[in-house]
Order: structure tokens, then sequence, then C-alpha cells
């Protein structure tokens, strides 16, 4: 339940930064963020600090590395929020 | 054969007005854009009026796309996209389409220091150890050329797009160089203009120097006092003015309506010598750039009809008056109107140039001669020049054939530009 919450709260982020040719709807978790949802390289920086405000995390340089696809986001936010809340 | 340049398009977001039809009444009725700034008193500065454009969020969402909308905090970059892209569309052109961009068409948009308030938080987050925090944003609302970057992705332009930067000059400066472009073949229409950032990071140092009036924090409409004897200062500004510089075969060709003619200008430097200085104009070289204006527009000094002068409320403008007189050799009932606009909007900076460059011209479609305020106390110097008969103090209707329009800078560096009523 509280992934799909994540998910869906994920989906919201990335909403303003999708190209006028990609809608939220083609957002799935396997796609890359670059190369399929067509997102400005640049933008990914915003997309990881609306991450880091919305769940309240920080993430590293190694995590921000390995972030490419909606379900690598989904695995560190899931890996930092339940470190959390431990 | 060279073509000739007109100008098809006109944008303005300055203190007075941002719309065309608002700021125009405001020029028309002498209705001060200056108002008291609390923030400024708060800081302690001297000077706690300004001139600031009046728009809110839901006019700015109007311009912006929702992504662009996020972390914003640069407004000398609003004011000078709101004035592009309405110079662009009152020009009757369209953004490119989204596969090419539109190769015939450039940007040359000015200013003097871009996105301070966006620097001023990106330090913040730097000294904090937190520079990773910045995000995508601060490079582009703080790079001097983010306002013409801006507006190139806007509009779709593939001609040249840069920003120029000479101080006060930048606006008047940047229409010259437009022209340039446009008649030597390079580019078929340019879109010029200049921008200029509201606020205390902005305003500080002139307060510093005391160059901005202290005595009218409770009068603010009263504070701006150009070509008066009691100027004592010129009261801060900012906001944006564009121009849409087209060759006259485009405009033809697109039916485009026409503002006037621009028929040429010039653009020099006092070197900082000769009484100029970094601050200071060295004289002879402002009469040598207007002289150098006429001559490349190809006209003499009895056709002007008016003048608009840079005119900031300083002690200067006895000498820039002069300078005028010496340069026209004209005096007296011979002198040409001559209007500043600084007196409703202040001192716009690097604004300054576009913003009265928009204002000179809409003179030509109102057929009118805007009004001066707040020199109930004309200089005496500038009295024994000038018949005062040629200083309106309200609007005249005056059907003008040929304006000039000058902007001085620090750094010593002059600009004077030629418009003229259009005709085939």
């Amino acid at each position: 339940m509280k992934e799909e919450k994540y998910y869906q709260q994920l989906k919201g982020i990335v909403k303003p930064y999708l190209p006028e040719d990609i809608s939220v709807d083609d957002i799935s978790p396997d796609s890359h963020f670059i190369n399929e949802l067509n997102i400005n390289s640049a933008n990914l920086v915003d997309i990881v600090l609306d991450v880091e405000d919305a769940f309240e995390i920080t993430l590293e340089n190694d995590d921000m590395d390995e972030m490419q696809t909606v379900n690598d986001a989904m695995a560190i936010i899931n890996k930092k929020r339940s470190s959390k809340e431990q | 054969m060279e073509d000739r340049v007109v100008v098809t398009g006109l944008g303005i977001c300055a203190p007075n007005g941002v719309t065309l039809n608002d700021f125009t009444n405001s020029l028309k009725k002498g209705i001060s854009g200056i108002s008291f700034q609390q923030k400024l008193k708060d800081l302690n500065f001297g000077c706690q009026v300004a001139g600031i454009p009046d728009i809110n969020e839901g006019y700015i969402n109007r311009y912006f796309t929702p992504l662009q909308l996020r972390g914003l905090n640069a407004s000398g970059l609003v004011y000078g996209v709101i004035a592009g892209t309405d110079a662009w569309t009152d020009a009757g052109l369209t953004k490119a389409q989204e596969d090419e961009p539109d190769w015939d068409s450039g940007i040359i948009f000015g200013t003097g220091i871009l996105g301070v308030d966006k620097f001023r938080e990106s330090i913040h987050l730097v000294d904090a150890g937190n520079t990773r925090r910045l995000g995508s944003t601060s490079v582009i609302q703080t790079m001097a050329s983010g306002i013409s970057a801006y507006l190139g992705g806007i509009l779709g332009s593939g001609n040249q797009v840069t920003t120029n930067s000479s101080a006060c000059t930048t606006g008047t400066e940047g229409v010259i160089m437009a022209y340039d472009r446009i008649r030597s073949g390079k580019a078929k229409r340019i879109l010029t203009g200049s921008c200029s950032d509201s606020g205390p990071y902005v305003w500080g140092g002139f307060d510093a120097m005391r160059i901005l009036p202290r005595k009218y924090n409770d009068t603010p409409s009263n504070a701006s006092r150009p070509l008066s004897a009691s100027a004592s200062g010129f009261v801060p500004g900012s906001g944006a003015g564009a121009l849409v510089l087209e060759s006259l075969t485009s405009a033809k060709k697109r039916g485009a309506k026409i503002y006037a003619e621009v028929l040429g200008g010039a653009i020099n430097s006092g070197g900082q010598r000769g009484g100029g200085s970094m601050t200071a104009p060295n004289s002879l070289s402002v009469q040598r750039c207007i002289k150098l204006a006429l001559k490349n527009s190809g006209i003499e000094s009895k056709d002007i009809d008016a003048i608009n002068g840079h005119l900031t409320a300083t002690g200067k403008d006895p000498v820039e008056v002069l300078n005028w007189s010496l340069a026209l050799g004209r005096s007296g009932l011979n002198f040409p109107f001559i209007n500043s606009f600084k007196g409703i909007m202040g001192h716009g900076l690097a604004a300054a140039g576009s913003m009265e460059c928009v204002g000179a011209l809409l003179q030509f479609r109102e057929e009118q001669i805007f009004g001066n305020v707040n020199i109930e106390d004309l200089h005496p110097e500038i009295e024994k020049l000038v018949d005062k008969s040629r200083i309106p103090l309200k609007t005249i209707n005056f059907i003008p054939k040929t304006i000039a329009k000058a902007s001085f800078g620090f750094g010593d560096v002059n600009a004077c530009v030629i418009f003229s009523n259009f005709k085939d």
C-alpha cells in the first residue's frame, strides 16, 4: 500500500518535467527518465531535489547516478524511507 | 542594396504600465509609477521610493510554463519575457514550428545583471555547503544571457541570440545593434530590448553612492525631477522594453503595421578622458555621438522635431541639455521639443533605454509629444539654453517627423538612435 502511494507521489513529481508529447499516463515502473520519458537531463537534478523534499530523504551522489528509471527511483525511496521509519 | 529598417512591434513591462495601452495612458497623463517601498525602509535605505512593474502571479503564469515557473526568482527575466513576447505578438509574429527554428529572426536583449535574487538564494546554499541543492535553475536565471536564451527558446529564434550590456545605454545600444544586423542583411527581424531586476541588491550600490533622492520618501510621485532645479538624484527603477526591428521588405511582405523607421544611430565612448569618468560623460563624446547619429541617418540637425533625453534627474541634466544644444547647433525657441520619461517611471538602469524607446515611438502613433512632470522649477541653466515652450509640462498634440533618443551609461558610454515617421 505504502509503495503504491509513493509511486503515485513520484508520478506527481515527474509530471511537470514531462515534454508536451508525453503524458503522465505514459509513465510505467520500467520507464527510463531520459530515454523514454524524454526528460531533459538537467531537469533530472530537479526531480531528485523534489523527491528529497517530498519524502524527506537525502540522495547521495551514487543514488543519483543509479536513478535511471522510475523503478530505480522507487527502490531508493523505499530503502531510504524504511531506514528512516525504523 | 541595403534594406531599410522599420519597427513593427512594441512590448513593455514598466513601472507605469505593463501593457502598451496602460503605458501610453500613463505617458499621456503623467501618471507616476513610482511608489514607496517598505522593504527599502526596513533595510535603512536613504531612498525608499522606486519604480517596479505591477504584475501579479496570475499575469506571470500567462507567459511561463509550469516548469519554467518552478524556482523562478529573477524579476528582470520575468519583465523581459513579458515585454519580449508581447512585442513579438504585437508585430503579428508567431513562434517557430516545433521541428525547425526561424533562421531569419534573432534576439539582442540586454541587461546589466540578471537574477540577483536567484543569485542571492544560490550564495546562501553554497555558503551552507549545500551546493547540490541549487538544482538546474540557478545558472539559467543568473547568466547575463539568460534573458535572450529564454526568449530564444520561447520564440524559436534561429538567428543570432545574444545579450548586450553597457549599463544605462544597454537598451538604446541594442536597437542600434539590431538595426546594423538587419541593415547588413544578416537577419530579417531582431527582437531587441533590455531588462533590469527590481530590488535592494540592484539598487543598494546607487544608494551608497548617494545619487538617489532622499527627501521624497513621503511623496514618491514627486521624487523623480528631471530638468528641474530641485532634482536631487535618480529614482531607481526596473522593468523591460522590447521592439521588433524588421527589414522593410519583410515587413511589407507580411503586411505588418509600421510604427516608425529606424534611420540610423551611433554608439561611442568618451574613453573616461576629457572630463569623462566611470560615472560622468565626456561631453565632447556625447556631442560626437549625437552628430554621428545624424550623419549615419542622412539627416540634418534642423530635421529633429523632438528629443527623448537620458535626463536622469541628477545634477547633470543641464550638462546633457547643453550637449544636445551644442551638437545640434540649436537653442531657445529653435530647440526641438525635449522630454524625459524618468519623471514617472524612474531610471530603469539597463532597461531605461528600451522602455524609453518604446515611449518615444508611441509618440508617432499618438501624434503627440508626451509631457514632463515635476518641473515647476525648470533648472535656470536649462532655461538659459532652451525656451520653456520646448519643454512641455503637459502632453501636446504634435505630429513628429523625426525623434532622437539617446542614453548614456556608466563607463562613459553613449548611444543615440534616430527614429522617423515612416513614409514609403
